[in-house]
């Protein structure tokens, strides 16, 4: 190897108790080229990058940073190292704004107001530069993930990194969102940059990155020059068998509506309407897509059908029993009792609480269900044991259900989740996001799931970000911008048709 | 989502145990400030506390007044509710004992009347809860603000209440008229034949307090509306999703956690003074929070903390006696030193702790 190395692992170790998450790593990353690194969920990526930043100490192994060994105590030191990183799960603070998210830990001087200043500039040039605009003073939690998911890049370069770790920054883009920092990207390691990029879109590997390396359980099997493999390859050394990278399916048999939206209007945490006077319905049988660029109103769509959100008008008919939810709001716990599940898009926020076990999340929103206790009292014993039966089926791993579920990688929490949905036999699923940050052999399940739910005459609505998702998945979509529903398009239309439309072209043609 | 994590033994028994021993050795630099001997002093807290049958009984009797508020603000705590009315909540709790006590003790004996007086505590108590729970689920006025703001409210009401209304007829004392056999509890000492606490006041309610550490515990680990708080208090978003109603439950859990604070006068007032008279509640209430902090809201960590500040106090005492030099007010020094290392530097030992135990761990995972 003749070019410079930006980074030299030499047998690192981690364990989590009886967890080896990384066994005896050695990765080499050439200064200015992008590397990727794929992996099953668990396989140990994250924690690697974690050592990486500072934020889990090794059990044994070397880090050198430009040839020299060093020690990386915390994120401070690695900061310093010319380190940053975009984490998968956001590290933001909901509630400050976007400003003052990215001077957090990094305030220049005592004094807020200089500082703020010239935060303020530096972050309206790097806005520029990169073209990664978000409004500087927005309250994070009113930020849809998508652009969260900015604020974390932007933070990062806020702080002047060299090399750059992104872990599943694409997870929640659209495909142009994701080419367009992808061309950042590109421009960074042109300027000498390193990046080191985590993600399961082999798309995006074969794409944009100069070298890629592969883990499994917790070993990097190999690692190639992207010219010199294929997807193929790859998915194999990953999964350790071949993997379907297509959806297969029957053509869909609609039968009776199961779901239908009438004139649904609901705001948003600022009062501002963002799902106006939509109607839809999904029949029993078919899948039904809502595609749409995030932040164009279909996470809360999603959330005012599932009683989680309040809506201001309209009205939903679940499988024949019809709620005018404006009149007569129902909270999350009765639109279950209606037969409605939901996997919602954000898992942390909602889908799960992270400090529990396990097992404990496997009942969460059905936890009054008679089958998991008498009266008052929940069955610990068969909570767990339903439980472990889930975690078999979905080949959660570690497979343990007493388990902090905050020790679980990202994908496994998503299983989790998407596991206790599903398994209720709901008339309607709702679903958000089903695959972000999940790996290549579990998106092959997840989706079989979720055709298979609908060819047992079940009605699912599925939001995602991820075009191809819908387009393999769904049976009819529809595209949201601005909050409305602007067209409802057979999955085969073409792609660029759809993006045209995601944009909001309908909409400019209107007017 | 931090680094690591301690094993489960060593989160709640070795860290509290060490931030009790720091709180000791810098409360030994002060006495030795003010010129005593710091291992005499804990020798006579210590003997005073626990060397004599009487001191036992003291302890215990200061602790079951812990184990009830410590409880108080342990419920909350799980769904995320700061209750710092403890303090009121308790005083208001002395009223429901003490209307159960002056309507039935003449005419019933007092296994008749202890349900009854045990309903008014905890229904005063509650009910004293209950408008911070309503402000707080209903209009967001944070209950640290209204729950300490209701402390004062009690405050004034028990003073009214007691000059104007309940005073004992002909008496300058803002007392209630002391209750007839039919209103005080059996000491423990009368139940339990062989033991002797001397004058010491610990009764039967000190069962009752253990009684409560159970039950709490069914209720926040075994039942569905303990899941329902737990999941409030650990992610009010995962709440709504799971179709948790937040006004419900932020009401619900204060109503209990009201309830226990209010038990507490049982103690003081039935099983104690056996009349209800003003400021009974002296601090039981605001040391709650401590006890529940270093309990880890837990009710077994809750029945040791109790129990070292029940050392702490009746220790206390004693040493104030012993050793002229160590006042009341070192004391609460003392005690405040626990607080602070117990509640608010929680932290400061956990990294060592942490390292320590990656040390520990690292040689095991060599070899494989
Ligand atoms: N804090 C923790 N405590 C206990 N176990 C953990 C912890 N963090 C990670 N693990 C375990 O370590 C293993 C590796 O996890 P890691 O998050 O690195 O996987 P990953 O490759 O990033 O997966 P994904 O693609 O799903 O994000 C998993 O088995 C996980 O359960
Ligand atoms: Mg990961």
């Amino acid at each position: 190897m003749t070019a410079p190395l930006a980074i030299e692992l030499v047998g690192i170790d981690k364990r989590f108790g009886s967890v080896r998450a990384n066994k005896d790593i050695d990765l080499k990353v050439a200064k200015g080229s992008i590397h990727g690194i794929v992996g099953e969920n668990g396989a140990g990526k994250s924690t690697l990058m974690s050592i990486l930043y500072g934020f889990y100490h090794a059990d044994g192994g070397e880090i050198r940073v430009d040839g020299r060994p060093v020690t990386i105590a915390d994120s401070q030191a690695a900061i310093a190292l010319g380190i940053g990183m975009v984490h998968q799960h956001f590290m933001l603070v909901e509630n400050f704004t976007v400003l003052e998210n990215v001077i957090l830990g990094a305030e220049g001087g005592p004094l807020l107001a200089g500082g703020v200043a010239r935060a303020r500039a530096t972050l309206k040039r790097l806005a520029e530069d990169y073209d990664l605009k978000v409004d500087p003073d927005a309250v994070i939690e009113d930020l849809p993930v998508g652009l969260q998911q900015r604020v974390e890049i932007l933070k990062a370069l806020f702080r002047g990194a060299d090399i750059l770790i992104l872990d599943e920054p694409t997870g929640v883009l659209t495909p142009a969102e994701a080419d367009h920092l992808f061309r950042i990207l590109k421009v960074l390691r042109d300027e000498g940059k390193t990046v080191l990029l985590i993600t399961h879109k082999l798309r995006e590997i074969m794409a944009i990155t100069d070298e890629v390396s592969v883990m499994r359980r917790g070993e990097m099997v190999a690692t190639r020059q992207t010219s010199k493999t294929s997807m193929g390859e790859l998915a194999e050394l990953m999964v350790g068998r071949r993997v379907l990278l297509e959806v297969e399916k029957q053509p869909a048999s609609p039968g009776r509506p199961v779901l239908q939206v009438e004139n649904l209007t609901a705001r948003d945490g600022r009062g501002v309407d963002v799902v106006r006077d939509v109607s839809f319905e999904v029949r029993a049988g078919e899948i039904v897509g809502i595609a749409g660029v995030s932040g164009n109103g279909q996470s809360e769509l999603l959330e005012a059908i599932a009683g989680i959100r309040p809506v201001r008008s309209g009205a939903v008919t679940i499988d024949g029993t019809r709620l005018d939810l404006a009149r007569h709001p129902v909270d999350a716990a009765a639109m279950r009792r209606h037969g409605l599940a939901h996997v919602p898009e954000d898992r942390h926020r909602m889908g799960l609480v992270t400090s529990f076990s396990e097992y404990e999340n496997a009942i969460l929103g059905y936890h009054r269900d008679p089958a998991y206790g008498r009266g008052p009292m929940l069955d610990i014993g068969a909570i767990r044991e339903a439980a472990r039966v889930e975690i078999e089926k979905y080949d959660i791993r570690p497979p343990d259900c007493l388990l902090r579920t905050a020790g679980f990688s990202g994908g496994n929490q998503q299983k989790i989740v998407l596991a206790r949905e599903i398994e209720r036999d709901p008339v309607i699923l709702l679903v958000g996001q089903p695959t972000r940050g999940v790996d290549i052999g579990a998106i092959e399940f997840i989706h079989k799931r979720l055709v298979a739910l609908r060819d047992a005459g079940k009605g699912v609505l599925l939001v995602s970000v991820e075009l191809d998702e819908i387009r393999a998945l769904a049976d009819r979509v529809l595209v949201m911008f601005d909050g409305r529903v602007v067209g409802e398009r057979a999955p085969e239309t073409d792609e660029s048709e759809l993006g045209l439309l995601m944009a909001g072209a309908a909409q400019e043609a209107a007017e | 989502m931090r680094a690591g994590q301690l094993p489960r033994w060593a989160d709640y028994g070795l860290m509290p145990a060490i931030n009790v021993v720091a709180a000791f050795l810098v409360s030994g630099l002060v006495v030795l400030l003010i010129g005593e001997n710091p291992v005499e002093a804990v020798r006579i807290l210590v003997w005073g506390a626990l060397g004599w049958n009487e001191g036992i009984g003291f302890t215990l009797f200061y602790a079951t007044n812990f184990i009830f508020t410590g409880l108080a603000v342990a419920v909350a705590f799980h769904a995320g509710l700061f209750n710092i009315g403890g303090e009121g909540q308790a005083y208001l709790g002395g009223l429901g004992v003490a209307l159960a006590c002056l309507a039935l003790d003449r005419f019933v004996p007092w296994w008749v009347t202890l349900p009854v007086a045990v309903a008014g505590a905890a229904a005063a108590g509650a009910l004293w809860a209950l408008v911070p729970a309503y402000l707080q689920a209903k209009r967001g006025s944070h209950v640290v603000i209204t729950t300490i703001m209701f402390n004062f409210i009690a405050a004034s009401l028990m003073v009214y209440l007691l000059v104007n209304v309940m005073a004992k007829t002909g008496s300058m004392q803002p007392e209630t008229r002391t209750f007839e056999a039919g209103g005080r509890l059996p000491l423990l000492q009368t139940i339990l034949p062989g033991v002797d606490f001397g004058s010491a006041p610990v009764n039967l309610s000190f069962v009752l307090a253990l009684l409560s550490c159970l039950l709490v515990w069914v209720l926040i680990w075994r039942t569905r509306l303990g899941y329902e708080i737990r999941t409030f208090g650990a992610s009010p978003g995962a709440a709504v999703y799971a179709g948790i109603s937040p006004v419900r439950i932020t009401i619900v859990t204060m109503l209990i956690s009201g309830g226990l604070a209010g038990m507490m006068a049982i103690n003081e007032i039935m099983g104690s003074q056996h009349r209800l008279l003003i400021e009974f509640v002296s601090g039981y209430g605001f040391v709650g929070i401590a006890v529940a902090l270093m309990g880890r809201a837990h009710p077994v960590g809750i029945i040791l903390a109790a129990i070292l500040f029940g050392i702490l106090y009746q220790g206390g005492a004693e040493l104030a006696f012993e050793m002229p030099a160590i006042t009341r007010d070192m004391i609460v020094v003392i005690q405040g030193l626990v607080i602070l290392f117990a509640g608010a530097l929680e932290h400061m030992f956990r990294p060592l702790l942490l390292r320590l135990f990656g040390i520990l761990a690292a040689p095991a995972s060599k070899p494989a």
